[in-house]
């Protein structure tokens, strides 16, 4: 046993925010990742910073190492070399996935996954920043406090009317939104958002661009998409994946002007 | 608040009430109307209601799972006939020295195979509270280490199924065996009393009836209360999509065992009432055979309902009773076309049917 741990007992549990150290200004730290499949390398040397409550927005063409980034962010899966840090003192590549949701890193799949049986309101419930151990869950009540957040949640992304409607009947628009709401209600400190506009009208569009940068500030959001005019609509930093590591990173005018990125873009 | 939780199923209400009913009507039509009466019920009959009780919890164990969980175990069996042994080997040491070797300890199989001992895992069930004990301990136990390395490794679906099936096809074979020390393929037979009771008598057959019709309705408001909490709706969750329910922060395979095992007990604890009523449990019990039919049971009432599960374990078993008396070899066609026929057409049983005529039920917080 250390010998400064031998009254650990007495100190209080760490909470998340005394966990997470942003002291520097930064809350994830990654560097030179490589992840390979089969010899292919979809993530070659990536190396990112993400600043505290930044909206990040990255794009890049498919096979860039998009999804793979975020797989490694939260946990699915692990790089070969490199390293991956939440704030200054957590390694990423030693937690589990669900020991990383809890840590405040939450994350949006492309493919819009709420769960279809349960009404909207259950599935903020599930969702919640809670104890989810299961014996705190057989007994478990929503305290008042817990209800406030869940209104405040439902108001954001406008699914008030909806509350008791089974998540399956919403449209494709308002189960991505819910996705989002879900995010929200386990109270993260990261939002990883993939393609949030697929497949969405101009209208829902413009709804979902209000929604996230709303959210960043006191949350970071990096957001992956495909769709150039939505991210000029949000995006204050834009990354240019290519090939696995960095192409270019700066506002959205300085990257469309870069030579490299039109190359990659339009050249090939 | 928590009362009206677990009644607000209508069919469940139902349930309930009936099982009460029959709590006080039928020792009365047993005991007190004479038995040339019209509303007499015979000793036979009561037998066999309790055995279909036994059978509804059954029902109602793997509704737990497979409804709500969506882990469609084919061994549920292997739990009920676990707990079935650990009763009869209560009973069977209660036989005591009136075997038909009057041996004062050993049961009549054992000195039959000249044991000089009766073997450790024998000690303590000659005391009622430690049979007790063991009929839920037993099942939770197997279902705990079985569900830890199955769930852990992330193992679901069809590979599930068919590893839950080799678990009783595997307890049959070792209980087949008579060094195994529980009586081989005669089982554990020719009980005499149940704490000092005995099991011949109308009375203890009308008493096991009610204790069985009682369980059932505990079983239900238990399964219930489980459901309905926020643990319920988790479950669900993970049944529908188990990769969100992990990346939202829960650990999906403790839950997974968590109902496994809850589902295995009581199980087991249907198994005990079971066997005191027909008087005998062998390693028929842990035929795959008999698991496979528990899920039709629960496909026919309808899964996801637990009222559903009963329901189905009820007429099944029924049409099964009157049927194997009227034209034997039809039966096992008979439940295949029911069971086919209730997948393409009633894909959520008779429950689902009765739901089709009514409007839909509103949602609720």
């Amino acid at each position: 046993m250390e010998r400064d741990r031998v009254f650990e007992f007495l100190i209080e549990k760490p909470t998340r925010d005394s966990l997470v150290d942003i002291s520097h200004g930064n809350i994830l730290y990654l560097e030179d990742i490589t992840v390979s499949f089969d010899g292919f390398k979809a993530l070659n040397a990536l190396t990112l910073y993400v600043e505290v409550g930044e909206l990040r927005c990255i794009i890049g063409p498919n096979g860039a190492g998009k999804t793979t980034m975020m797989d490694v962010i939260t946990g699915k899966t692990r790089p070969d070399y490199g390293t991956a840090f939440y704030g200054q003192r957590i390694d990423l590549l030693r937690l589990s996935e669900p020991e990383i949701a809890s840590l405040g890193i939450g994350r949006k799949f492309q493919k819009p996954t709420v769960f279809n049986n349960h009404t909207v309101f259950e599935n903020l419930e599930l969702a919640m920043a809670a104890d989810k151990r299961v014996r705190a869950t057989l007994t478990s009540k929503m305290s008042g406090e817990q209800r406030d957040t869940l209104d405040e949640t439902l108001e954001m992304i406008g699914l008030v009317d909806k509350v008791h409607s089974l998540a399956g009947t919403l449209s494709h628009g308002q189960k991505q939104w819910l996705e989002i709401g879900m995010l929200i209600m386990q109270n993260p400190l990261v939002l990883l958002v993939d393609e949030p506009v697929a497949g969405m009208t101009k209208q829902e569009m413009d709804t979902t661009a209000e929604l996230l940068t709303s959210l960043a500030g006191e949350r970071s959001v990096i957001v992956v998409e495909h769709d150039m005019e939505f991210v000029r609509s949000i995006a204050r930093r834009v990354t240019v994946l290519h090939e696995g590591s960095v192409l270019a990173e700066g506002t959205m005018d300085a990257v469309q002007n870069d030579p490299k990125v039109i190359e990659v873009y339009l050249g090939s | 608040m928590l009362m009206s939780r677990i009644l607000e199923d209508k069919g469940g209400r139902w349930m309930l009430a009936i099982l009460s009913v029959a709590v006080v009507w039928v020792p009365i039509a047993n005991l007190l109307i004479a038995s040339d009466s019209l509303l007499h019920v015979p000793t036979y009959t009561v037998s066999l209601l309790g055995k279909y009780l036994c059978f509804a919890l059954l029902a109602l164990a793997l509704d737990l799972v497979w409804g709500y969980c969506g882990i469609l175990c084919l061994g549920h069996g292997a739990f009920f006939a676990l707990g079935g042994y650990a009763m009869g080997m209560y009973l069977m040491r209660q036989i005591g020295d009136r075997g038909v070797y009057g041996h004062p300890e050993l049961p009549d199989f054992m000195v039959f195979l000249n044991w000089e001992s009766l073997p450790w895992y024998w000690y303590g069930f000659d005391m009622f509270w430690f049979a007790m004990i063991m009929v839920v301990f037993v099942p939770g136990l197997l279902a705990f280490v079985f569900g830890w390395l199955a769930f852990r490794s992330r193992v679901s679906g069809v590979y599930l199924s068919i590893m839950t099936q080799a678990l009783t096809y595997a307890l049959m074979l070792a209980f087949f065996r008579n060094e195994m020390g529980f009586g081989g393929n005669n089982g554990l037979t020719d009980f005499k009393e149940i704490i000092g009771f005995n099991l011949q008598s109308d009375v203890t057959r009308v008493v096991l009836f009610s204790i069985s019709a009682i369980m059932l309705g505990l079983g239900y408001i238990v399964c219930r209360y489980i459901v309905t909490s926020k643990l319920g709706r988790v479950v669900t969750a993970v049944r529908d999509a188990q990769s969100r329910t992990r990346f939202i922060g829960y650990r999906v395979e403790h839950y997974q065992i968590w109902i496994f095992t809850v589902s295995a007990m009581l199980a087991g604890i249907a198994g005990a009432l079971y066997v005191p009523q027909v008087g005998i449990i062998n390693p028929g019990e842990f035929q795959p055979l008999n698991s496979i039919e528990l899920v039709v049971w629960v496909a026919i009432g309808g899964r996801g309902t637990l009222y559903g599960a009963a329901l189905g374990a009820g007429l099944v078993n029924y049409a099964k009773t009157t049927m194997t008396a009227a034209f034997p070899e039809v039966w096992l066609f008979a439940l295949g076309a029911l069971f086919v026929l209730v997948t393409l057409a009633l894909p959520k049983g008779i429950v689902g049917l009765w739901q089709r005529f009514k409007p839909a039920p509103k949602s609720h917080e």
